[in-house]
């Protein structure tokens, strides 16, 4: 999956991905140095899932505006339901459509 | 007729002189007004005409302004569909790119199988699956990787003979399986599954990807999935061969190694 969403993101011009292996070490990642732009997250993740990471990003004063897509293999409605209450701004279920995934991203980016 | 008398007679037609005459001038005045409308509405006819001609001609110009917009946005709807197929076909290569990129960026087999299942996840959407290799000595398929257990039980221990069943079958000829759901229906079981593709080097089958259940969200096999697993079907064989035959040189690069260095140090 990361592989396509870094083909996908070569659209954007100067686009660097930070990669997270779960929830913490994402929270970490944004916690540091680097200015993120937008988190692009997995549901089902060790350690700590996406929606929990969407729920305390929404809670951090420093992160909260950081537009966050979730990409998954929840498709339910109710899943899709949750993710946006929580905070994520687009939901995106599997299997991935790159041009769907560059649409949203572009959108949210205003880019 | 004495002097008075006829200087009132004068003075009576000179009065009605004088009235006449000034009827005259009303008439006159009333014909001039007349004539006056009269000219005014003449004036106005012509206006209308000219109005008239002018809004028929803007009518006819509207008219073609109208046929020229239909004509425009039926071309629209075609540069419209035009762009959606391109998309979709920008999409598919894509997907069809980021899948053979990713399958040969790795000679570790475990990593290559990992790949394939992230593809069938990923890009075809499948919740249940297994990948099946084909032992040579046994003809045997056996199960190496899977996805699902919890929607299709037993998945994770799947064996087949070659040449029986639709899995040997496919083992067997090469051919992939499909079922089309909707038109066919039926009970997806271990032995009857959605899909079955064949690994394939040349027409060398060295195992099979098969698909028992796809996401919730996803009703069918699209034209791309196609494409994808004819693409699965000849580099992840290739993919799984290289990386099988990697580790095997691997090891007995090792074990020369070591024979070497006990010779060396002896």
């Amino acid at each position: 999956m990361r592989q396509l969403i870094s083909f996908s993101l070569k659209r954007f011009k100067n686009a660097r991905i930070i990669e997270a292996v779960d929830g913490v070490d994402a929270l970490k990642k944004l916690s540091g140095p680097d200015k993120i732009d937008l988190i692009l997250t997995d549901i089902n993740m060790p350690v700590m899932d996406g929606l929990k990471l969407v729920s305390l990003v929404r809670q951090n004063a420093q992160l909260k505006n950081i537009p966050i897509i979730i990409i998954t293999t929840e498709g339910a409605e109710e899943d899709r339901e949750r993710g946006l209450a929580l905070g994520a701004n687009a939901y995106i279920s599997k299997p991935i459509q790159s041009s769907h995934l560059i649409k949203t991203i572009s959108e949210l980016l205003a880019v | 007729m004495s002097e008075e008398s006829r200087a009132e007679k004068f003075l009576e037609l000179f009065n009605k002189g004088k009235e006449f005459t000034e009827e005259l001038l009303k008439e006159n005045q009333r014909l001039r007004y007349r004539l006056a409308s009269m000219e005014t509405e003449g004036a106005s006819r012509e206006e209308v005409d000219r109005l008239r001609a002018e809004v028929q001609q803007l009518t006819d110009e509207n008219r073609r302004i109208a046929k020229r917009f239909r004509e425009v946005e039926e071309e629209n709807k075609d540069f419209a569909n035009r762009y959606i197929e391109i998309e979709e076909q920008n999409n598919n290569l894509a997907n069809l790119y980021v899948a053979s990129y990713q399958l040969h960026s790795t000679l570790d087999f475990r990593e290559v199988i990992q790949i394939v299942q992230e593809i069938v996840i990923n890009l075809i959407g499948a919740e249940a699956f297994a990948i099946l290799l084909l032992d040579e000595k046994t003809n045997e398929l056996k199960t190496i990787a899977c996805e699902g257990e919890d929607a299709m039980p037993g998945v994770e221990n799947i064996s087949a003979r070659l040449g029986d069943g639709i899995l040997g079958e496919v083992a067997k000829t090469g051919e992939s399986y499909y079922i089309n759901q909707d038109v066919e229906g039926g009970q997806i079981t271990l032995e009857r599954p959605l899909a079955a593709v064949p690994l394939k080097i040349k027409e060398h089958v060295i195992g099979l990807i098969v698909i028992y259940k796809l996401l919730q969200q996803k009703d069918s096999f699209s034209a791309v999935d196609y494409e994808l697993f004819s693409l699965l079907a000849a580099h992840a064989a290739t993919a799984i061969f290289s990386s099988k035959l990697y580790s095997q040189s691997e090891r007995k690069l090792n074990t020369i190694q070591s024979f070497l260095d006990l010779l060396t140090t002896n």
